[in-house]
């Protein structure tokens, strides 16, 4: 696969390790009275997607940055790729 | 024998004899011939034995689907199995040998399966064999594999170099045939880069084979001009002997080239090239393959493709037989008969089964003979082409699931429009158009199609004048009504037979079919056999081709060799080595080095006189314990913090506080991951508010770095802090033991203090040392002894352990490597990899004080989990064994299991494990660390160590982990 890195242009998926599920961004809030449950929705909940799937990959060979990829996992096209940070802070991640 | 068979013609150099052996039996060929082309011209039939019955087989096809001509090519460790002599160039000196045979090819004693035939039948490994089942092992499997399979490797290191190389190009073409060669032209005119892959020696593909005429010139000719103009393009890499073998995700193309197989004299340039090819678009114009029909014993030698029989008699001057009978049921068979007349042979039949009705069985054992007709007729032949139609090469548009369409009029599946992705085209044959006409016109047109997508202007060409004779064919699969067997896979020995029996056994699903036959499986992946095969099965099933399906073909398109794939990773090539600053100086001390994953490590010095490790290790334990030791711990990860927020930072990654840590001092700290289990620990520096370092484990390295940046970048992207792993920047070294400081002081500049008071324990600075070099100095003890570590920019590491060694001299100063290392952390009592094992958490590690209330940090609400914090869980302790009279041995072994007195070994009585043991030099004992379950409530109690792999059981006594200084006084004098 080739991943157009955001930064980088067109890279080979071999310079890239993949973590899974971009939901994993989401990190429960630890001080909620469900944070028990929320945690163990966060961690080991998952949805088997065949079809457009949102997942990180980290650029470890190359420029370290994590990516949100939106991946069809039918046809591996690839139909996004944003660097993790600027989409984490879209969804409200802050410090 | 001279060439019996060789007439006139053909592309091959007459003036260039090559001189080969078969089975030890000399032959003549010419450059220019394979090994199969070679063996027909010398009248030879009989070329191996079929894998399952032993039978007689012959040379089948001209090209990469052959099923039945696999040989053992070469010599010694160069002998390589299950070649395909079809297409297997001929050299001078060449050693073949026949396969699947004993004690010879003409007399084989397994050929006795042949007559065992009728038990043998389709599914028969799983019937026959399924019980006992211990006797799979031990009997059938041994038995099976001796009896049927192919050739044997040679059991030696493969003494040849293989090669990876990357290429970029606009458009890549497969297949260097009429349809390719056009498509390489238009675009390669259009200035597009361009390349031409084709699996022969040869280009031109079919062109080769047929006696066509192309605006008015031998298609040679022709051919020979267009690749003339290619090879004189600089935007035109023309590649053959190579074969495009899969279709990956977004343009991506693996192939492989096969450079010095057909020199007689090997090179020391790579036997194999693996491609990994970047095309933006691509042409697939890979031909078509010609299929058999289901006849009475059409597997006989001398039964063969009739496109074959014409490529050997064009292109090689090679003639199959020399009384030939035509089966065909399409217009091809006329072709045939009328080249091979040409060619000077007697053409004894031409039966068109579109006209005729008569059944006829194929005589002859170890070669044909003649073909009998129903009616009793006989005629004599040494040779049957056969042509049953033509299946386009459409695998490579399969790769990616793409699924193929049933065409009528050619009775053949082709690419649909679905299965070619946006960037890959189809041109000629292998789309199912089969004149030379349409295969140009296709060509060119396709070429105009990639040259327009990729934004530019194709030139108008001039098509070519070319035969364009319609192809016709009634499907004709099976003759029904004889006696002897009908071959669909002769790799497989599967037939027509076996293919109704499965479908009657309920396999009617073809991919089952496949399975329970065997069918299309092996070398040729039927090539030559599944479209006969699962038109077998849907006349069986009274059902349309396209309603019993298709299966679909998967990457590689041929067998590409295991070493291709490696590549240069072999041996210690395999995976990139790292050596630490100091590891040619520890080489010229004879240590003895580990591999800690990448890293190479000195796991022991040893000395003249030392006869066992543990000797060396015991040595260097006790020197450094009374005067001092030194050891490279570069490989531990060192991971740059910096920014306003690091310390926040780093407070919310380690369950222990880290914000208000002082400049100037170092704390230990463990990391948990999300799940609430231990993941690494380690130490971090400070060395300003807004910057520390912290060392991770060796192993975990790169995984905690993803973590941190996982953390930085993902969950609190706005948090003002930024890392580097500084691991390969920095040589470090552990220097312990009771002179560590006198040690340290000759080396630090006089401007650093570093006394007790002045540099306590737990302290961190940056100083430099012998004259102004840059170092930082942490005092951190992994030892339990007065212990430092020093590290300078990784250029002055090998200088900088010559100079500790240097002025070590006066308090005979060691090296020590990571044995004494391991031994000294263990009788200090300090966690590592074995126990920090990803099934601990801090509370079992002894650790559960550390886990800060007031903050979080990553894995804090998944510890608090109740499973997590049982009473009886296993926690981690120390053991030592009970000294005994009667134990027969006191060594402990990590791993062995902790069960109770009187007690039975079985998984139920363990109560925890050992995970790390040593002989410790210092309590002359060995020792051990472990978890038990309540272990820190069992202190003083007794149990024994089980080992059943290495047979050991120990009675240990359990008691603190930390053997020596517990109170930790020596750390801080």
């Amino acid at each position: 696969m080739i991943i157009v890195h955001p930064l980088l242009g067109p890279r080979d998926a071999q310079e890239f390790t993949y973590l899974g599920d971009a939901s994993l961004i989401h990190r429960p809030d630890p001080k909620a009275d469900d944070a028990a449950e929320n945690f163990y929705e966060y961690l080991y909940q998952r949805d088997n997607l065949a079809g457009e799937h949102r997942e990180l990959w980290f650029h470890e060979q190359g420029d370290r940055s994590w990516l949100v990829i939106k991946r069809n996992t039918l046809t591996h096209d690839i139909l996004s790729v944003e660097l993790a940070s600027d989409v984490a802070r879209r969804e409200g991640r802050s410090k | 024998m001279t060439q019996t068979h060789r007439v006139g013609g053909g592309h091959i150099d007459r003036s260039q004899p090559v001189e080969f052996t078969f089975d030890g039996k000399k032959y003549q060929g010419f450059s220019g011939d394979t090994v199969a082309s070679a063996l027909i011209a010398n009248g030879v039939k009989l070329v191996g034995r079929s894998f399952k019955y032993h039978r007689p087989r012959g040379i089948f096809s001209a090209g990469s689907d052959e099923p039945n001509a696999l040989m053992t090519i070469g010599e010694g460790a160069r002998a390589t199995p299950n070649t395909r002599a079809t297409i297997a160039e001929l050299y001078e000196g060449m050693t073949v040998q026949s396969q699947n045979r004993f004690p010879s090819l003409n007399f084989d004693v397994m050929a006795v399966n042949d007559l065992l035939a009728p038990f043998l039948s389709a599914g028969f490994y799983y019937k026959t064999f399924m019980w006992p089942a211990s006797f799979w092992e031990k009997l059938y499997e041994p038995i099976i594999r001796r009896a049927a399979g192919l050739g044997a490797l040679s059991g030696e290191p493969d003494p040849d170099q293989y090669d990876k190389g990357f290429l970029h190009c606009d458009v890549l073409v497969i297949g260097a045939g009429s349809a390719g060669l056009m498509t390489a032209l238009v675009a390669g005119r259009a200035g597009l880069r361009v390349i031409l892959a084709d699996e022969d020696f040869q280009m031109g593909g079919r062109l080769l084979s047929e006696l066509e005429q192309i605006n008015g010139d031998t298609a040679l000719a022709w051919t020979m001009q267009i690749t003339a103009e290619l090879s004189s393009m600089p935007n035109v890499r023309l590649m053959g002997r190579t074969t495009v073998y899969g279709v990956f995700d977004h343009g991506i193309y693996g192939a492989v080239t096969r450079n010095t197989d057909h020199l007689a004299v090997k090179t020391k340039k790579p036997r194999e090239t693996l491609w990994r090819i970047y095309a933006k678009r691509s042409v697939l114009a890979s031909g078509a393959t010609e299929r058999s029909i289901a006849l009475s014993n059409n597997d006989r030698p001398g039964v063969m493709l009739a496109s074959a029989v014409r490529t050997y008699a064009n292109r090689f001057g090679a003639l199959c037989g020399k009384r030939v009978v035509v089966v065909s049921n399409n217009s091809d068979g006329l072709r045939t008969a009328n080249i091979l007349k040409a060619s000077g042979a007697e053409v004894s039949a031409v039966i068109d089964t579109r006209l005729s009705e008569n059944s006829f069985d194929i005589r002859g054992r170890k070669a044909v003979r003649a073909i009998r007709f129903s009616d009793g007729r006989k005629v004599d032949a040494d040779c049957i082409a056969i042509s049953g139609g033509w299946n386009p090469n459409i695998q490579l548009t399969c790769h990616k699931r793409g699924r193929p369409l049933w065409r009528d009029d050619i009775a053949a599946f082709v690419p649909s429009k679905d299965a070619l992705t946006a960037d890959m085209d189809v041109a000629g044959a292998a789309n199912g158009s089969f004149s030379t006409h349409q295969c140009l016109q296709e060509g060119a047109q396709a070429g105009a199609r990639a040259v327009q997508a990729l934004g530019k202007n194709a030139a108008a060409i001039d098509l070519p004048q070319a035969d364009d004779a319609p192809f016709e064919i009634t499907p004709f699969w099976e003759m029904k009504g004889c006696k002897g067997s009908a071959w669909v896979d002769p790799q497989n020995d599967v037939t027509a037979k076996d293919i109704k029996l499965a479908a009657q056994e309920g396999f009617k699903s073809v991919e089952l079919l496949k399975r329970y036959t065997t069918l299309g499986m092996a070398t040729d992946q039927g090539k030559a056999s599944n479209v006969l095969g699962l038109a077998i099965l849907a006349d069986h099933l009274s059902q349309t081709i396209p309603e019993t399906g298709t299966t679909i073909s998967r990457p590689p398109y041929t067998p590409v060799s295991i070493s291709a794939f490696a590549g240069a990773s072999r041996f210690e090539h395999f995976r990139p080595v790292r050596k630490t600053p100091s590891h040619n100086w520890a080489q010229g001390q004879g240590a003895v080095f580990v591999s800690a994953g990448l890293w190479q490590r000195a796991q022991y010095f040893p000395r003249p006189g030392e006869t066992h490790w543990r000797q060396t290790v015991d040595r260097e334990v006790v020197a450094t314990r009374s005067s001092v030791g030194i050891c490279d711990v570069t490989t531990l990860g060192k991971i740059d913090i910096q920014g306003p927020d690091a310390g926040a930072f780093l407070n919310r990654i380690y369950v222990n506080a880290f914000a208000k840590l002082v400049v100037g001092k170092c704390r230990y700290g463990l990391m948990l991951r999300e799940d609430g289990f231990a993941m690494d620990d380690g130490t971090v520096a400070r060395f300003s508010d807004t910057h520390f370092v912290m060392t991770t484990t060796t192993a975990n390295a790169v995984s905690v770095y993803r973590h941190l940046e996982f953390c930085r970048q993902c969950l609190w992207p706005n948090m003002d802090v930024k890392l580097i792993s500084v691991t390969d920047q920095w040589a470090q070294y552990a220097i312990a033991g009771p002179n560590a400081r006198k040690l340290l002081q000759k080396i630090v500049d006089k401007e650093h203090d570093v006394s007790n008071e002045a540099f306590s324990y737990m302290a961190c600075g940056e100083i430099t040392v012998c004259g102004g070099i840059r170092a930082r100095l942490f005092r951190l003890s992994f030892s339990g002894e007065l212990a430092y570590e020093l590290g300078v920019p990784a250029r002055y590491g090998d200088s900088l352990i010559k100079a500790l060694m240097s002025v070590g001299e006066e308090f005979n100063a060691v090296p020590y490597g990571t044995e004494a290392l391991g031994v000294m952390r263990i009788e200090k009592g300090h966690a590592a990899g074995n126990e920090l094992n990803g099934q601990t958490t801090a509370k079992h590690l002894g650790m559960g004080r550390m886990l800060a209330k007031k903050k979080d940090f990553i894995g804090k609400t998944l510890s608090e989990r109740e499973g997590l914090n049982a009473e009886d869980g296993l926690y981690l302790v120390g053991f030592k064994p009970v000294s005994r009279a009667d134990t027969q041995t006191d060594a402990l072994a990590s791993g062995a299991h902790l069960i109770g007195q009187g007690k039975s070994d079985t998984a139920e009585n363990s109560e925890g494990y050992l995970s790390s043991v040593a002989y410790s030099p210092s309590l002359k004992s060995y020792i051990g660390l472990g978890f038990l379950k309540r272990g820190q409530e069992r202190i003083g109690q007794e149990i024994r160590a089980v080992d059943l792999l290495r047979g050991t059981d120990v009675l240990v006594t359990v008691c603190s982990a930390h053997f020596i200084d517990p109170k930790g006084e020596r750390l801080r004098v």
